[in-house]
């Protein structure tokens, strides 16, 4: 008895160093554990600090402008000219070119968007959609200076065909290129939120005898709304901030027009136009795209928001 | 009636296929006009000359070096955040409101048009840190553009790998790091791949947030060269060099007036869609291989 407890206090004895030396092991490893999970958490902070970082700069300049503008000016003068010795500060011209090519854009990416989400979805063979989906994201992956060449080029010429006096810097020629650009995006949020609708609406339809047209149209459609809705408000998000096809093929002219058919420049235009230009570092004219970025950034993440919570809505109603 | 109502259906497939095709028609469209244009002007000599006030001797070598140079520094930054965060998000992150804040933001950040981060750039980059208009501010502007995108598609990735594999390798009293870096990583690794080509082929095509920073659009020399005879041997220098990049050399030759300059943008246009959807293409080609040989 006595022998073997002295055994036991031998092998204690003998064990101490290694379990002191597993603590040891088990606390730098612990350490080393949290090291990486605070660098991990820093990297994922880094959006964080973007976000902040684009809201902070855009408001500091925007601020020096507002300092010598005054905001009724801002929003209500009709003339852009920040650059002229009689300088005019309205939003209102670039606005409306942002408008104007974004609703062109938007006459031509919800009607054939709609249509082809609803032929991917209700109608067309698995293997056509497997075919037709790559296709569709290598139209957007096209590079945006390449749209503009294209609408500069190649779509407003042929528009001058139909419509002789149409000058070589309009907004249908950009509007419509920038229709074709956010197709990809429409079609596909429009055919995940129709693939959303459950297999049972569609058979209750066919059961009363409805074609699959009719069920398309009057069950899948309605359904599926809030997720289409979504599609086309993150299309209007994306129409509105496009940069280089406005910048190219419009003309970067800010004048204060609703018809498609002239020359304008938008807010992403005017931004490129100064960027390119030699503007002195906290100018007027230097704080006047920050100004204008201001007011895009607000209108995008408007859109945005309202998007992500239609998406949202569509996924969780059934 | 039965008879209209399949009229109206044969009908409607006429107007879908068509609608389609528009896209895909766009698609050709833009290409064979590039190739019209542009593809007797792409040959050693353009490869290889500096822009030129006379179109037929302009080449892109600087815009080529400059695209090189800025998606290294992009891809070196933006990519080790990008998937960083992602790990964080996916195996670590507790549901508190600061993790709520950090997807808030990725998908607020992949929303924000291109030409606001130019503006950031510009305000934060070139005049707070005084980094000038450089090929590090380049780089860094577009690895903040791409980090959503790295962050979305890497979180996807990982998140298709089975809770199974990481609860073994628990059991196996191997650390959280442990299992993420030997387990969970190296098996979403097609998918983290994916993402990266998706973000970079973005990156090289953009030309708006470069153009705010303030890029030349005429550049006539390259960057310092980063490899030296004296010791050291390696030079940063090239990091804070003046650049001009693909898109813009396109963008400077589409708004110079004249016939010879347009088939200079097209041909630049060629060689940068070729790019992009080169690399587009390889992305789906890699999706489309993973997806058919893991089968959990």
């Amino acid at each position: 008895m006595n022998k073997s407890l002295a055994a036991v206090r031998e092998m204690i004895r003998i064990s101490e160093p290694v379990i002191v030396e597993a603590t040891a092991r088990r606390r730098t490893q612990h350490r080393r554990e949290q090291a990486i999970e605070s660098g991990l958490c820093l990297a994922a902070l880094m959006s964080v600090a973007a976000t902040v970082a684009i809201l902070t700069v855009l408001l500091w300049e925007s601020l020096g402008f507002f300092k010598a503008v005054s905001l009724t000016d801002f929003l209500t003068d009709t003339l852009w000219t920040p650059l002229f010795d009689d300088a005019h500060y309205g939003i209102l011209p670039l606005l409306a070119g942002t408008v104007v090519t974004s609703l062109v854009g938007l006459l031509v990416a919800i009607p054939v968007g709609t249509v082809s989400a609803i032929y991917l979805s209700e109608f067309a063979s698995s293997r056509l959609r497997e075919l037709i989906k790559p296709v569709l994201e290598l139209l957007g992956a096209v590079p945006t200076v390449v749209y503009g060449y294209f609408a500069l080029l190649v779509v407003t010429p042929a528009l001058q065909k139909l419509w002789p006096d149409l000058p070589g810097f309009n907004m249908l020629g950009p509007g419509i290129v920038i229709g074709i650009m956010i197709l990809p995006l429409v079609i596909s949020l429009g055919e995940d939120a129709m693939r959303a609708v459950p297999m049972v609406l569609r058979e209750g339809s066919y059961a009363t005898g409805a074609t699959r047209l009719q069920t398309a149209w009057r069950v899948v459609v309605p359904a599926a709304t809030s997720g289409l809705v979504a599609a086309y408000v993150l299309g209007v998000s994306r129409a509105v901030g496009e940069t280089m096809v406005v910048a190219i093929a419009a003309g970067q002219n800010p004048h204060l027009t609703w018809n498609p058919m002239e020359p304008a420049a938008t807010i992403t235009a005017y931004i490129v136009q100064v960027a390119l230009g030699d503007l002195p570092h906290g100018s007027i004219g230097y704080q006047s795209i920050f100004a204008a970025g201001l007011i895009l950034a607000v209108m995008t993440f408007t859109f945005n928001m309202l998007g992500h919570v239609m998406r949202k809505r569509f996924r969780e109603v059934y | 009636m039965l008879r209209r109502r399949k009229l109206a259906e044969t009908l409607f497939k006429a107007v879908g296929i068509c609608s389609l095709a528009l896209g895909i028609g766009t698609l050709v469209l833009l290409f064979g006009a590039l190739i019209v244009e542009g593809a007797s002007r792409i040959d050693w000599q353009f490869l290889t000359s500096f822009p030129s006030r006379r179109a037929s001797q302009a080449g892109i070598l600087p815009a080529l070096v400059g695209s090189s140079l800025i998606m290294l520094v992009t891809a070196v930054v933006g990519i080790p955040v990008g998937v960083a965060a992602a790990i964080y998000l996916e195996e670590y992150a507790r549901k508190t409101w600061l993790t709520e804040l950090i997807e808030v933001t990725v998908t607020n950040l992949a929303g924000v048009p291109s030409i606001i981060f130019g503006l950031l750039a510009l305000g934060f980059f070139v005049y707070i840190l005084g980094l000038g208009a450089s090929i590090l501010t380049a780089g860094l502007t577009l690895a903040l553009l791409i980090l959503p995108v790295v962050i979305v598609t890497t979180r996807e990735a990982i998140r298709a790998i089975p809770v199974q594999i990481r609860e073994a390798a628990f059991a196996l009293g191997a650390t959280k790091w442990q299992t993420v870096s030997d387990h969970v990583l190296p098996y979403s690794a097609s998918g983290i791949l994916t993402g990266i080509i998706l973000a970079l082929s973005r990156a090289i095509g953009e030309t708006a947030p470069i153009v705010t920073i303030g890029a030349l659009t005429f550049i006539a020399f390259l960057p310092p060269a980063p490899v030296t005879t004296e010791p050291p041997f390696i030079s940063f220098e090239w990091l804070m060099s003046p650049f001009t990049v693909m898109p813009i050399q396109m963008f400077a030759w589409v708004s110079r007036p004249g016939e010879d300059f347009a088939s200079n943008a097209a041909a630049a246009g060629l060689l940068l869609v070729c790019m992009t959807l080169g690399m587009n293409g390889l992305a789906i080609y890699v999706r489309y291989r993973m997806r058919k040989r893991i089968a959990w």
